[in-house]
This record gives structure tokens, sequence and C-alpha cells, in this order.
């Protein structure tokens, strides 16, 4: 009988999920949570952040994250910010760890290229056949 | 109207390659590591406290004491660590000196991490912040760097180490000078 209470006591474990030890128990970072007191600060850290990757789940921004590293993450940019480094030098901080990743700002490179030069491209040959048939009927 | 014809075949050709491609790359395993940029670069200057008070703190200086070094990234709360903890003990039973960083952790969950899955660390520093993990581009726990006698990151190894995979991770702490 006993067992069958422990058993019965797993289910809502069971149905909800509940984690075991997934994530620590640590208060996050202090200005995880915390905007700047400055709202131009502020704004500027929270333009800078939506254009981050969150490396824990990555189809999010961290701006966009409540996992604990996305947090850390938001204290790194907003106590940078506030020490008044420029945001595209605490992107490059980033990508110098992470690589191109890790922002979602496109940026030409090698790599990269043919994504701009491709539209490019085609709309250089659509004006051109057009050019042509219109020569054409003419 | 002939032309027209094979234009419309090479039409049919780019599809079926392109949707042969999506197919294709829909099928691969996903690979959702990010490595690290720092590899091949020395490690970002640090000074962390204890983690433990078992093992002293650990900073940057101490990795640069001419001796290569695994560097193992980990928490008390991340289950994979656990499943590399006779892993991290066969390394430091080959030779292999092992230095810890514990992600935001306290000390006695540290301390009762290490009482059931066994203490290989050297040294622990205690990363609240994740601010060390974040200045090597590790993104998550377990990850284990090679730092060479310099401080040279020279490898890194994502998620928890597998017990066929310790004698690459020795045959790396050797080819940075062990």
């Amino acid at each position: 009988m006993r067992r069958l209470v422990a058993l019965l006591a797993l289910i809502p474990a069971l149905i909800f999920g509940v984690p075991l030890l997934a994530q620590d128990s640590m208060p996050p970072a202090p200005y995880a949570y915390q905007q700047l007191d400055d709202p131009a600060l502020e704004a500027k850290a929270q333009d800078l952040m939506i254009t981050l990757r969150c490396l824990k789940c990555q189809s999010q921004s961290i701006a966009d994250s409540d996992a604990p590293m996305a947090g850390d993450m938001r204290h790194q940019v907003r106590t940078r910010i506030a020490a008044g480094e420029d945001p595209e030098a605490i992107r490059a901080w980033l990508v110098s760890r992470y690589g191109d990743y890790v922002s979602y700002k496109p940026h030409l490179s090698s790599s990269t290229w043919p994504l701009f030069a491709i539209p490019v491209i085609v709309v250089l040959v659509a004006g051109f056949a057009i050019v042509r048939r219109m020569r054409a009927r003419k | 109207m002939r032309k027209l014809r094979i234009g419309l075949w090479v039409l049919v050709g780019i599809a079926t390659f392109l949707f042969g491609l999506f197919a294709y790359q829909l099928g691969q395993p996903k690979d959702e590591f990010v490595k690290s940029a720092m590899v091949g670069q020395p490690i970002p200057a640090f000074d962390l406290p204890a983690a433990s008070a078992s093992r002293p703190a650990l900073s940057s200086a101490d990795l640069a004491d001419g001796k290569p070094k695994l560097l193992n990234i980990f928490a008390s709360w991340c289950v994979p660590c656990a499943a590399e903890a006779p892993q991290l003990a066969a390394l430091e039973r080959a030779g292999a000196p092992i230095v810890g960083v514990a992600i935001r952790d306290r000390e006695e969950d540290v301390d009762r991490f290490l009482a059931t899955y066994g203490n290989p660390f050297t040294r622990i520093g205690r990363d609240d912040i994740s601010e060390v993990q974040l200045s090597i581009g590790s993104s998550g726990v377990p990850e284990t760097f090679v730092i060479d006698g310099k401080g040279r990151i020279t490898y890194q190894h994502i998620g928890d180490i597998r017990p066929e995979q310790v004698s690459m991770i020795l045959e790396e702490l050797r080819k940075a000078g062990a």
C-alpha cells in the first residue's frame, strides 16, 4: 500500500516533468534582470542584447531567454555598457570567443558574401532579360 | 518552342537538385555545439575564489606554471558532470593534472558533489556569473580544455568525456607538451 502511495505521488512529477537538478539554484547575476539606471544606456544594452544569440537555447536572443547563462551574458553586456564600452566592441568580444554564430547581426565575411552577392546578381540578370525582351518586342 | 522545352527541363533539374539537397541536409544530425574560438589563444586573465574548502582557488597564473593541464568546467547541478566523474578519475590516475571551475555553484553543493563522485582536481575556482566560462568561449557544462604550460588553450572537448575518449584526451594533453 505504501509503495502504491509513493508511486501515485510520482504521477504529478511525471506529468509536469519536474526537472531533477537540471539547473542551478544560485541567484541570477546582478544585472541579469536588473535594468541599468540610465534609460539611454539601458536602451543601448537592449539593442545589443536582442542581436546576441543565447548559447543554451540557440533560437533565442539573450534578451528573450531565461537560461541562467543568458542572464550571465546580459550581466556582461549591461556592466560593460555601463562602464562605457562600445556595443560593437562587446559584440566583437563575444565573436572572438564563440565565432560569428553568437551574433544575429549579418556581416560580410569570406563565408557570407554569397548571401549579399546573389540577390544583386539575380536582380542584374532579371533586369538584363527584361531589357532584352523589351528591345525584341520593338 | 524547343528552346522553351529545354529551359523547362533545366528548371525541373534545378528544383530536383534543391529538393534533394534539402532532404539530405534535413536527414543530417544537427550539430548543436558552439565551438570555442579561443582554441590556440592564451587563456584570458582571471582570479577566481575557491569553490570548496578542500582545494585552493584558481587563477590564470596557475595555468601558466609550465605544466600542461586539463581545465574542467563543471557544476554540482549538472548530471553529465556526474557521468564523466569516472573518466576524470581515470585521467587523474594516468597522471593528468586537472583543475576545475565550478559554474554557478554553492560551496556545500560542490563539497557534496565531490564527496559523492570523487575529487580529481588540484584546484577549483568558483565562477558565480559564468564570467570565466564566457571568456574562454565555453557554452555549457561539462567541457574540458587542454591548456599548455604557457597558459595557451590547445584543445576543447564539449560535453562529458566518454570512457573511450580518455586516451584521446591524454593524447591531446601529450601534444600540449606533457
